[in-house]
């Protein structure tokens, strides 16, 4: 005996859209994680990335709650409406979440910070040994492949050793969707349900799924001032230096991260469909226009990513 | 907009990632910053501008002017949008090559003119094919050093046609090109004007992609059970994964392996709502009308379109460790959604990629060696044959003590005898 249904559909027929394929791609990721490991956690940042990452893991656990908690590593360099807007969505979610300061670690001695330095690579040890002390054994972060030229090469479950190093030279191969996550006890998996999107496809499916950002992704006025061909916005931390001459500028943010090294860019976007006009026709990558960080080094992210950054 | 995603193979040196580089560059889906490092990283290193630097971003492998691992890049022209994996030539490297290629529709082969179809070529071409990945392009690159020679060119796709003739290649085409010039890349070549066919691009953009997806066995591989223990949802109890396989109906008749236990689709939900039909690669949500004992690694199939169920498997395996695969090795093996243990109860033959002459009395498998091989499982596998369907009957083997992925295996109909 066959199925009754043996035809072939018609071509065309059964085509799941872009956005679609790759939402449903990060949903199974999401799951063999709950599946297979003890301590999962998930970076949020409040960021557009760690924004999506969360709201497609509650698609895949629905009407279940989410089966882990949330951690942001507070380099104590905010943007307040993005602090604020962490605290509303762990809130409404009802997620549990777990805030590892760098402030904490530069206390305990554990990292010591240089002056005009930003806090961003310190970041590493805070989130290593939290990680260490919540035992966690997945680590769900939001990087995408196309940010980066080392983050190109990443694999989806990316193993660290119990120094929570990355060996891009010893990956473990991944084929089709079979992942293996084994490890022993100190060492863990990163996990990027978001490898395969790129920065539009954030932005289309922002748009698509009305997801909620911090405002400052948006067009706003904001006073700045005109750093290494960056605007970096005033705050507590970044005052105009002598001859440095204060904006008032129509900014958005294209990345949100430590205050010190992420700058806005010029537009008019008050509206995800127009971020998404604006994006796609940008000439400039993300992380070239908005990041203080990635350009002294021409290998910068993958020196980080070795020694256990996002 | 239709994808497409394509890997790029052949042997090291012979102008992968400059290709790759060329075609973002040509079709101007480079940033500027991402140029201008480029630039620079070239400068440094006293070159000109060199673009496969775009896609090896390692320090590893500017410093060895190597590709070690695959690079997946993202663009789109108006006509398609593409998933490009770049994998690295060298033979150390042929397990980075096989992860780029088993996701890929098509597969980009380069062959340097001046040195011809060599044995890394071959193994590249029969990976390609022993995965399914239905188009191969021959891409018979740096024409500018033969003189853009007709006859070099028509010399290497004869002998490339008279070794794919042995290969299950469905789709086969050649491009004379040069990827550091830029010769039928994305634009046609006036150098080359005995080239009638189209530029690469163009032929990227135009393939006929005919989806390898199976649509008509039903196949949902248990992935986790959702149970929210919340008062509104006392007792839900959906079954979450992925479909592999078939459309998967509301009100269907199913049964769900390894039990058999009848029972019928009361509901395929998401997050978004239910929906009347799933089909691959949606992952939903389903609900059962009978309360059974489900879980992770069960199959859900229609009553009169089973897979198979064994733990006698025989795959076709690459290895992808340094200490060979032997007989009575055993491993854990992943496969859907199922894990379970296993011994090689047989190595049937190892193959020889330059001849793809079968070697019988072979006793293991070494570093980027192909085989195949019988397998005994501890629990019976749910599997199609790969061919049939390649979530289904696919699947890798774990080293116990080491955590590695030490082989990929594509299974073979088990009727189809040894
Ligand atoms: N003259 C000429 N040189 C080329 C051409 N394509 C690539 N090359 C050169 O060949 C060398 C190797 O190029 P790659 O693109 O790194 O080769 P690959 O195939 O990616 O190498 P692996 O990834 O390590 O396997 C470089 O020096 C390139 O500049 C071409 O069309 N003509
Ligand atoms: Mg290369």
């Amino acid at each position: 005996m066959t199925d009754t249904r043996t035809k072939p559909p018609p071509p065309g027929a059964y085509q799941l859209t872009q956005l679609r394929a790759l939402e449903s791609e990060a949903v199974h990721i999401f799951r063999e994680v709950a599946a297979t490991f003890e301590h999962p956690v998930l970076l949020f940042s409040g960021g557009k990335d760690s924004v999506v990452m969360l709201h497609v893991a509650r698609k895949a656990f629905w009407p279940a709650p989410l089966p882990f908690a949330v951690m942001h590593i507070d380099t104590g360099h905010n943007f307040p409406e993005v602090i604020e807007f962490r605290d509303r969505t762990v809130e409404e979610l009802g997620v549990r979440l777990v805030v590892a300061s760098v402030q904490a670690s530069i206390d305990a001695g554990r990292v010591a910070e240089r002056p005009g330095v930003s806090r961003n690579r310190l970041q590493t040890t805070t989130l290593l040994d939290a990680i260490a002390e919540h035992r966690f054994d997945a680590v769900f972060g939001g990087a995408r492949r196309d940010e980066e030229k080392a983050r190109a090469k990443e694999r989806v479950f990316s193993f660290r050793d119990e120094f929570g190093q990355w060996d891009p030279k010893n990956q473990r191969p991944e084929l089709w969707s079979l992942y293996n996550g084994r490890h022993q006890p100190g060492e863990h998996i990163r996990v990027f349900p978001l490898s395969n999107w790129t920065e539009l496809d954030i932005w289309r499916y922002v748009a698509g799924e009305e997801i909620d950002l911090p405002p400052l992704y948006y067009a706003h006025r904001r006073q700045v001032v005109r750093r290494d061909n960056m605007l970096m916005s005033l705050c507590e931390w970044i005052q105009p230096a002598e001859g440095e001459e204060v904006l008032e500028a129509l900014v958005r943010y294209r990345t949100v991260g430590d205050a010190t090294c992420t700058a806005a860019v010029e537009s008019a976007a008050t509206t995800a469909d127009a971020v998404i006009v604006e994006v796609a026709a940008t000439r400039i990558t993300e992380r070239g226009a908005t990041r203080a960080d990635d350009r002294f080094s021409e290998a910068a992210m993958e020196d980080r990513k070795k020694e256990g950054y996002f | 907009m239709e994808l497409l995603r394509f890997a790029t193979a052949g042997s090291v040196d012979d102008g992968k990632s400059t290709l790759i580089g060329r075609l973002l560059f040509d079709s101007k889906a480079i940033f500027e910053d991402q140029m201008e490092a480029v630039e620079q990283a070239s400068l440094r290193r006293g070159e000109v501008t060199n673009l496969a630097l775009l896609v090896d971003g390692l320090r590893a492998e500017r410093e060895q002017g190597i590709t070690i691992d695959v690079a997946y890049r993202y663009f789109a022209t108006p006509a398609r949008s593409f998933v490009i994996a770049d994998t690295p030539g060298h033979v150390q490297y042929t397990r980075n090559m096989v992860t780029g290629a088993s996701t890929a529709d098509l597969a980009l082969i380069l062959i340097d003119a001046r040195k011809g179809i060599v044995e890394q070529s071959r193994r590249h071409a029969f990976l390609a094919s022993l995965l399914r990945v239905p188009h191969l392009v021959v891409c018979v690159n740096k024409m500018d050093l033969v003189g853009y020679d007709q006859d070099v060119f028509n010399a290497i796709v004869e002998e490339f046609r008279a070794f794919a003739i042995r290969l299950e290649v469905s789709d086969l085409s050649f491009v004379p090109v040069s990827a550091l010039v830029g010769d039928n890349v994305v634009h046609r070549s006036a150098a080359m004007p005995w080239y009638e066919g189209s530029s690469l691009l163009h032929h990227l953009e135009t393939v006929h992609i005919a989806s390898d997806r199976n649509l008509i066995d039903v196949r949902f591989p248990v992935q986790y059970v959702i149970r929210p223990h919340r008062a509104e949802h006392h007792d839900y109890r959906g079954y979450a994964g992925q479909v592999a396989g078939g459309v998967l109906k509301a009100g269907d008749e199913v049964v769900v392996l390894p039990s058999g236990w009848p029972s019928t689709v009361a509901a395929i939900e998401t997050f978004d709502g239910p929906v009347a039909e799933a089909f691959a690669p949606m992952s939903v949500t389903v609900r059962l009308a009978d309360d059974l004992d489900v879980g992770r690694g069960d199959l859900i199939c229609r009553p009169h379109n089973r897979p198979h169920v064994g733990q006698d498997i025989e795959a076709m395996v690459c290895w992808m460790a340094d200490g060979a695969l032997k007989v009575g090795g055993r491993y854990a093996v992943h496969h859907t959604t199922r894990t379970a243990r296993a011994v090689v109860k047989d190595l049937i033959y190892r193959l020889d990629v330059n001849t793809l002459h079968r070697d019988e009395s072979a006793t293991d498998l070494g570093l980027n060696e192909i085989g195949r091989v019988r397998l005994r499982t501890t629990v019976p596998l749910f599997y199609d044959e790969y061919r049939r369907n390649r979530t289904m009957g696919s699947f890798i083997l774990v080293d116990e003590a080491t955590h590695a992925t030490v082989a990929a295996g594509m299974m073979l109909d088990p009727s189809h005898g040894g």
